[in-house]
Formats: structure tokens, C-alpha cells, sequence
């Protein structure tokens, strides 16, 4: 265990060594945000309550949607193109003869990112958000410690869905078509480009029943109090569920891509 | 002149008595590979006998030079005694693990150093990395202290440990990466090309560093390379592979004489002159004052050089060692 705190904490640390590229993150994150912003405000000006949202809320997702991005990884990235690229040119071999247990490993350098990430690049956002706009903030504590909590399980849900595409290198050797993929897919059905109650009939069933609005739409909506009581206990259980599945499925592909390796030379 | 030892196939020598703590015995690495054949649409199965039945027994405290040309199976021997490749055939220990079953408690008892692959932590300083083994293999604090402390001063690393790995030269990552494969104070060092790409100087403290090591804690060393400088300064034994078959195992002037390796040793005169006369020494090549003398690799070179000199009015001189493929290309024609 104090194996994979040491991995979380240098996970945090190696993002923490690029202070200008943190800089430069938080700019471009407020930009889009301000985009953003705009956008939802002709938006709702047309429409209000759209997706049961008022103009005030709907800024709010805008923002915490700036906030998580690189949190949550919705585009993809973190520790991604590193283990494709290990896989690819053989390092991963290096992993397999350590004593550690390699998704472990990963997921402890991606919470330990996502840490970073949370504070790096997003507090700043929000908080220029917040000096332009009317945002709303949870005025009970709790509801921020249930936000964050649903947070966390949005990072193991993105790490394990990531996990799953970036072991698809050991079969495709090529992982970039798939990271891309991951990336348009994270954008939409995390609720990053509209929230997903905006969507009606099937398309928005289904997008709010995929794992990636555990990265987005629910922490959100956890955030503007849409979900409390077993309505929370609920969300949470979705996430954990996803979160559960996917991890199970990124272990057994594990075992067979570690054959494979072992048996073929990778 | 003793005959050096040849061993093919199953059979096994070489080693010294008592039980191997690395024990090889007629191991296999068969690979398929899909290649496009005759026909555009399907692909053709192709075999690749990487290893091809190699037996050898190292024994503790050993330290062995493994070489052989690019692509002769050096490299998936080492995975095969670390375990992260299964062997296709024959039977593999390493003090008295099968690497293949039992990785996990194998790893606790080797170190291995990939010389073109790193395990340091590419964004953090070297200090970061080794915490990370220090928890990685559970090493008690106190070994751990004293251990990372050895190896910074042997290793020279006192001012490099918070340093970013990234800003690390080549042979300052190098001892790093030794570093981090003995912190757990491992029985046997696997080293694949750890002196790849380095300088004289970088080199040198590796091998010196390996030196001490074997000699003072008697860690069992398995290193390949393609550096014959690196072999004849550290191995006593050094074993010769190539098409995935052991082709010598023995020691180093042995090979010289398998191989009947020769070395050059040219010679710059004052003048332009008939070819030298020596017994022993063929010439090779005159142009103008200048001319190459070949002579067994077994032999001396000061003898010659002072019956030249006596002879002859020398001007310069220099002397060129045989390089391995030469070697091992020169034991196929012996053999055929």
C-alpha cells in the first residue's frame, strides 16, 4: 500500500514540475470557458430551464466543466500515450519483472495526476468564472465534500476506460486512432460539449447511462444539489458500478495481454 | 595449448562443480511470426527459433559474459531468466526459481539493468525513483539507507540524486539505473549493453563499479555486450551465442583460439620497404611506409614490436584488437 501512495504522490509531483505548462493549462481552460460561457447564455436566453437547468446553473456546469476537464481526463491524456508508448516499444517489459501489480500502479500515478490536476488547473478557472459570472455555490459544506467524493469516483471511472483503450496497443500496436476516439467520445458523453439532460429520447438515455457521465454530469449535477439522499447514494452507485466493471475488464485484459507478451516477445 | 571447450545442443560443460544457481537446460524460444507470403491475401506462419537448445550453468558469485551478434538471441535469454518471457522448451532456475511461474518472487532476488530501456522516473529527480524501489521491494529502512548510500558513493551520484532524470547524460542515467536494480540487494545483476552508447570514462566507471561489486558481495553477474573490452576487464568466463545456439563457454583466450582471432599491428616506417619478415606474423597489407601485420590474438605484442623496431626504422605503431563478429564469423569457418 505505502508502495502505491509513493506512486500517487510522485504521479502528483511529476505534473507538479511543469509550472508553466500548469500556467498556460489554466489559460486556455479559462478561454474556452469564457467561449463557453456565451454560448450557453444564448443559449438559455432562447430556451430557459433548458435540461432543468436555470441560466445561473447552466454557467455553473460550464465552468466546472473547465474545472474537470483535464481532472476527470474527459479528453483523454494522462497516462494514456505513456503506457501505449511503453507497450509499443517494448519498455513495458521493464514493468512486468518489478514486483508491482501494473494496473495498480497506473491507477495510483493517475489519482495522484488528478490531485494535481483538481488544484493546478482547477481552482483557477472556476474562480475567474466566478468573477464574471453568477455562479452557483453550494452554500451547505457537505455538499462539497459529496461533490468531491463523486469526483474521485469519476477519475477511477476515466482511468479504467482509459486503461481498457490504452491496453488495446498490445493487439494494435497503434494507439493513437483509438486515443482520438476516446477523446471525441469522452467530450460528448462526459456532458463536456451540453450537459446530457439536454438530450431527449434514446440518444440521452443512453448517453446518461454510459460510464462517461460519471466523469462530468454527475459530479456536476452532485455539485448543484440535483442529487441528495438516495438520490446521491444512487449516482454514487453508478459510478462505483462503472467504475467496478471497467476495472474488472481492464484486469482480465490485463492477464491475457501480459500472456501474450510472455508468450510472443510483444 | 588447452582446447577450449565447445559446447552445442544439449550438452553441458564449462560451468564448475556443484549445483548451478543459474541453471539452463536445453531452453527454447520459438517465436511465430506472420509474414506475407506468396500470395498477397493470406499470410504465411513462419518459425523463428530465437533460442535454439542452450544448456549452461552458472554458479554464485560467477560473473559471465554472454555475447553474440545483433538478433542471435542474447536479449530473450535475459527475459527468459527474468521471467517475462516463458521458455518453449527445456527447463530454467534461478537460485532454484522457475522464472516463468514464480516472476514476483524471483523479482525480490534479481536486479536488471536493460541498457537502452530506463526505469527511472523520467520527470523526477534520480532520489524520487528510489523511493519508489525502496517501497517497490519493501527493503527495510535501515538496508535501504545503507545501501543507496554505497551505491551514491560508488557510483558517484551524491550530486545528481535531485536532479530530473530527463536532464541526466546518458552515463549519469546509466548509474542510476545500476543503482536502482542493487537497492534491493539482489543475488544475481542481469546487464544487457550496460556500457551502450557511453564514453571511455563512463565506461570505465561502470566496470569498475561492477568489479567491486562482484568481488566485495559476491553477486552473481550475467552481462551481455558488444564490447569485448568489457569482457576481458571484468569475466573470466564468457559464453558465445549466435543463431540461438551456444557456440563457446569458456574462457576469453580460449575463444582467441576457437576463433584463431588475430590482432593488427600496424606500422608506420621511415620509408617505403619490402614486407617485414617475422616468424609468426603475416603480412596483411602494404601501401607505401606504412603496413598491417597480423598475428594470433593469443600472442604478445611487445616481442614483435621490439624485433620491429630492431629491425626496421619505426616511426609509429598501433594495435588493433579483433572485434567479436570477426571472432564469431571466424569460428563458422572453422567449424564448416
Amino acid at each position: 500500500m505505502r508502495l502505491y501512495m509513493a506512486v500517487a504522490v510522485g504521479g502528483f509531483r511529476r505534473y507538479a514540475t511543469y509550472r508553466v505548462a500548469t500556467a498556460a493549462g489554466v489559460f486556455a481552460n479559462t478561454v474556452f470557458g469564457f467561449i463557453m460561457a456565451y454560448t450557453y447564455i444564448a443559449l438559455w436566453d432562447e430556451r430557459p430551464r433548458l435540461g432543468g437547468y436555470d441560466q445561473a446553473e447552466a454557467l455553473t456546469f460550464v465552468w466546472l466543466g473547465q474545472a474537470l476537464l483535464m481532472t476527470c481526463a474527459m479528453m483523454g491524456g494522462g497516462f494514456g500515450e505513456e503506457l501505449v508508448d511503453r507497450i509499443r516499444t517494448g519498455d513495458v517489459a521493464i514493468d512486468l519483472y518489478r514486483p508491482v501489480d501494473l494496473q495498480l500502479w497506473w491507477l495510483a500515478g493517475d489519482l495522484g495526476r488528478a490531485a494535481f490536476h483538481l488544484i493546478g488547473r482547477g481552482i483557477a478557472p472556476m474562480v475567474l468564472g466566478g468573477l464574471v459570472f453568477e455562479l452557483v455555490l453550494p452554500a451547505d459544506p457537505l455538499t462539497w465534500v459529496a461533490f468531491l467524493v463523486s469526483v474521485a469516483l469519476g477519475v477511477v471511472v476515466s482511468f479504467a476506460v482509459r486503461y481498457l483503450l490504452a491496453l488495446s496497443a498490445f493487439w494494435l500496436l497503434d494507439g493513437t486512432g483509438v486515443l482520438q476516439i476516446s477523446m471525441l467520445t469522452g467530450l460528448f458523453f462526459s456532458g463536456m460539449l451540453l450537459p446530457l439532460t439536454l438530450f431527449p429520447g434514446a440518444l440521452g438515455e443512453v448517453a446518461r447511462a454510459l460510464p462517461w457521465s460519471s466523469l462530468l454530469q454527475i459530479p456536476a449535477d452532485v455539485f448543484l444539489g440535483k442529487h441528495t439522499g438516495w438520490g446521491l447514494i444512487r449516482a454514487y452507485a453508478f459510478q462505483a458500478g462503472w467504475a467496478v466493471l471497467l476495472l474488472g475488464a481492464g484486469r482480465a485484459l490485463q492477464t491475457v495481454a501480459t500472456r501474450r507478451v510472455v508468450v510472443q516477445g510483444g | 595449448m588447452a582446447v577450449a571447450v565447445e559446447v552445442t545442443g544439449a550438452d553441458s560443460t564449462g560451468a564448475g562443480p556443484g549445483p548451478g544457481f543459474i541453471e539452463v537446460d536445453a531452453v527454447e524460444k520459438v517465436f511465430s511470426v506472420r509474414r506475407r507470403g506468396a500470395s498477397r491475401l493470406r499470410r504465411e506462419k513462419h518459425e523463428v527459433r530465437a533460442v535454439d537448445g542452450i544448456s549452461f550453468r552458472v554458479a554464485r558469485g560467477e560473473m559471465v559474459g554472454y555475447i553474440g551478434p545483433n538478433g542471435a538471441g542474447k536479449s530473450t535469454t535475459i527475459k527468459m531468466l527474468t521471467g517475462i518471457l516463458t521458455p518453449s522448451g527445456g527447463r530454467l532456475r534461478v537460485a532454484g526459481i522457475d522464472p516463468a511461474r514464480e516472476r514476483t518472487r524471483l523479482s525480490y532476488r534479481i536486479g536488471v539493468v536493460f541498457g537502452q530501456r530506463t526505469t527511472l522516473w523520467w520527470d523526477l529527480p534520480l532520489r524520487d525513483s528510489y523511493r519508489l524501489v525502496h517501497r517497490m521491494y519493501r527493503i527495510p529502512d535501515a538496508r535501504y539507507r545503507e545501501n543507496l548510500a554505497r551505491c551514491v558513493e560508488l557510483l558517484d551520484l551524491g550530486e545528481l540524486l535531485d536532479v530530473p532524470v530527463r536532464q541526466l547524460s546518458l552515463g549519469q542515467r546509466m548509474r542510476g539505473d545500476i543503482a536502482a536494480a542493487l537497492l534491493h540487494d539482489p543475488d544475481v545483476l542481469y546487464l544487457d549493453e550496460p556500457t551502450i552508447g557511453l564514453d571511455v570514462v563512463s565506461k570505465a566507471e561502470v566496470r569498475e563499479f561492477l568489479r567491486d561489486l562482484n568481488a566485495e558481495r559476491g553477486t552473481t553477474v550475467l552481462l551481455t555486450t558488444h564490447d569485448l573490452t568489457d569482457i576481458e576487464q571484468l569475466c573470466k568466463r564468457v559464453m558465445v551465442i549466435d543463431h540461438g545456439r551456444l557456440m563457446y563457454d569458456g574462457e576469453l583466450a580460449g575463444l582467441h583460439e576457437v576463433g584463431r582471432s588475430e590482432r593488427t599491428l600496424v606500422v608506420d616506417l621511415e620509408r617505403a620497404a619490402a614486407p617485414i619478415e617475422l616468424e609468426g606474423v603475416r603480412v596483411v597489407k602494404v601501401e607505401g611506409p606504412r603496413q598491417w601485420l597480423a598475428f594470433p590474438a593469443s600472442r604478445s605484442a611487445a616481442p614483435i614490436v621490439t624485433a620491429v623496431a630492431a629491425a626496421y626504422p619505426l616511426v609509429d605503431l598501433s594495435v588493433r584488437e579483433p572485434d567479436i563478429e570477426a571472432v564469431i564469423a571466424k569460428m563458422y569457418a572453422g567449424r564448416s
